[in-house]
């Protein structure tokens, strides 16, 4: 399926984005390849999210080029760009269910937007999603309000996933649950990265979910973003990024990993 | 265009039917593949071989397809082998087929027309009842707030009511103003053209003089009032409550009724009766430049009728009203603004409801006033 092993499936050049006088990014290079399930850290007030809305069209930059499946984001036709969309998965934070929708029905509003099949096959394709995310077997007839924050994830999963995207956008997605469910989340995100090939693209402050299943590790520091893998960060001299990855909330982190790691 | 990038092919050998299949199994093009899926006949064969070696893309949707063709053959007691599946694919396939094999409940909750008619009814009455219930209580609690006040003034938290006073009356007095002064002017026209076919256009002033000061200023201005102001209170005080300001409240050993409650009712309680009195400035004027326009009066004829008709006790009883429907107003504001649950949605809600309830009750109240004035002959 990875037909080459560093084949850029995002591509951003001189990114600069600003807010009023507060420039956000400035001359930000960055490419995710193909297959891989890239971490974005940094700050807070650095940016990791204005890049994540920023990639997925949400929000016009002042300068540069963003180009994910060969198609510019913000350049390009609209029809090109709706073509896009449907090869994107996004996870908002909260799930960003829509509220007056079933699970079932807000999986299936992009089948119904994008696609045309007959009810039963949108049926039996949400029951398979639901499974597949591991949401429970009644799940598909609730409501967002009757879901508990961690199942409203996966929902919000089910729904990104819906027409099977070839890339997947998480904004943090792992707040706000217990260690044991983001541990679990972390574990299903792996689980359908590797079997669905999917690049995933998550923003995060959760350090166990960097060791366990990031790849690489993109860094926002000064405007611009470092990519490397964990070791690598691990001897970059920049005092944030040493105080990020040395931190004792890191080291911690770490050694779970490799004893995860290890016990594997 | 897409329809062409995937395809089936059969061969029959004797008993067994070798299915072909290749292209892109993905879900762009699953429904195309569910037809020609549909469209084949499997009865007449004991083992089938699906062969897919010719996929050049698989998803979770051609994964599915995969499995369950090959569960209804299963099913239907034929020998069924997959062969050619590319490595590749084998984790998507394994890990749809483990999801396509857990149970599932319906998706949908199905229920008869009917008796989800009477489920909504009941429920409504039900829910009607249990809010009545609160409010009553809610009531209860303002009071006693109030009463616990009166000993310690400085509970009336002055800069709050000062506060409120401006946001729910002053800044109010122009609207209303405005409105009662139109109100005023379409009952003194419409007055004057029903009346002149009697030629008795004149006792339209007594008509306005009789019904602004008593019924129409304070219904108009407390109607306005809700939608300004007791939309204003819900939304103010249930966005608190979502951001948990409210529980905050409580552990820092105040009480939300006190605080948040309280300063609004007693504000609307002293603002309500002078927007009142202004209204009825306001809809005497609009009815006033009517009658000078239609009826051909001079401003010194139309006062002069106008004091001759215009009583005090009028102007009293639509005074009297002022705040009860203030009570009403803020009351039913700041219990629905309490009622608000954690999410966004909920205060969108409660607001509408919060305005829905005041007026319905502002309506219902001063119908039991008519009445009542009416059996007391004032």
């Amino acid at each position: 399926m990875v037909s080459a092993e560093h084949d850029s499936i995002i591509k951003i050049r001189g990114l600069r984005t600003q807010f009023g006088e507060q420039v956000i990014h400035e001359g930000l290079d960055l490419d995710v390849r193909r297959g891989e399930v890239l971490g974005v850290v940094g700050g807070s007030g650095t940016g990791k999210s204005v890049l994540l809305r920023t990639i997925i069209g949400l929000n016009s930059p002042q300068g540069g080029m963003i180009d994910v499946l060969g198609t510019d984001v913000h350049q390009s036709s609209e029809a090109d760009r709706q073509l896009l969309r449907t090869r994107l998965g996004v996870l908002f934070q909260d799930g960003a269910l829509f509220s007056s929708l079933t699970v079932c029905e807000n999986i299936q509003v992009p089948m119904r937007e994008h696609l045309r099949m007959p009810i039963e096959l949108m049926d039996e394709l949400a029951a398979l999603k639901i499974a597949m995310v591991g949401l429970p077997p009644n799940a598909g007839p609730k409501f967002p309000s009757e879901l508990s924050g961690g199942m409203r994830k996966r929902a919000g999963l089910a729904r990104a996933l819906s027409v099977d995207p070839e890339i997947i956008f998480l904004d943090e997605p792992t707040a706000g649950l217990d260690p044991i469910g983001a541990a679990a989340f972390d574990r299903l995100i792996r689980e359908l990265q590797s079997s669905l090939g999917l690049t995933v693209f998550m923003v995060t402050h959760d350090l166990d979910s960097l060791t366990a299943i990031c790849d690489r590790v993109a860094v926002l520091v000064e405007k611009k973003i470092r990519v490397a893998t964990m070791a690598e960060h691990m001897d970059d001299p920049h005092p944030w990024i040493q105080e990020y990855f040395k931190g004792p909330r890191a080291r911690a982190a770490l050694s779970a990993g490799s004893g995860q790691a290890e016990m594997v | 265009m897409e329809e062409q990038s995937c395809w089936l092919r059969t061969s029959v050998e004797g008993q067994s039917l070798t299915v072909n299949g290749g292209g892109e199994w993905t879900v762009q093009n699953l429904a195309y593949l569910d037809q020609l899926l549909g469209g084949l006949e499997f009865d007449n064969f004991s083992h089938v071989t699906l062969d897919v070696a010719g996929l050049t893309a698989l998803d979770t949707a051609g994964a599915h397809i995969i499995h369950r063709l090959m569960n209804e053959l299963d099913r239907g007691k034929i020998e069924v082998v997959l062969s050619g599946l590319a490595v590749a694919y084998r984790p998507l396939l394994e890990i749809v087929a483990e999801a396509d094999d857990q149970q599932h409940d319906p998706l949908r909750e199905d229920s008869s027309l009917i008796l989800a008619m009477f489920e909504r009814v009941g429920r409504a009455l039900i829910d009607a009842l249990i809010e009545a219930k609160s409010l009553v209580n809610f009531f209860g609690l303002t009071i006693i707030a109030f009463a616990s006040a009166i000993a310690k003034p400085r509970r009336f938290r002055p800069i709050a009511l000062i506060n409120q006073i401006e946001q729910t009356g002053f800044n109010a007095v122009l609207i209303v103003c405005l409105l009662n002064f139109l109100i005023g002017v379409v009952i003194a026209y419409q007055g004057a053209v029903q009346l002149r076919q009697f030629g008795a256009e004149i006792f339209m002033i007594d008509g306005l003089a009789f019904g602004i000061p008593r019924e129409i200023a304070v219904l108009i201005t407390a109607i306005v009032v809700a939608g300004r102001s007791g939309s204003a209170f819900t939304a103010q005080i249930g966005t608190m409550q979502v951001n948990q300001e409210v529980d905050a409240l409580k552990v820092v050993g105040l009480d939300p009724i006190e605080v948040l409650v309280l300063p609004r009712i007693n504000a609307l309680l002293i603002t309500l009766p002078m927007l009142v009195f202004l209204a009825d400035v306001a809809g005497l004027m609009g009815g006033g430049l009517m009658a000078v326009l239609v009826l051909d009066l001079t401003v010194g004829q139309f006062m002069n009728r106008l004091e001759d008709v215009i009583s005090l006790q009028h102007f009293l009883v639509g005074l009297v009203k002022a705040p009860v429907f203030a009570y009403i107003i803020a009351i039913v504001g700041c219990f629905e603004g309490l009622r608000v649950t954690g999410s966004a949605e909920s205060v969108g809600k409660m607001t509408t409801k919060s305005v829905v309830e005041s007026i319905v009750l502002v309506i219902l109240a001063d119908a039991v006033f008519s009445i009542l004035f009416s059996a007391l002959g004032i």
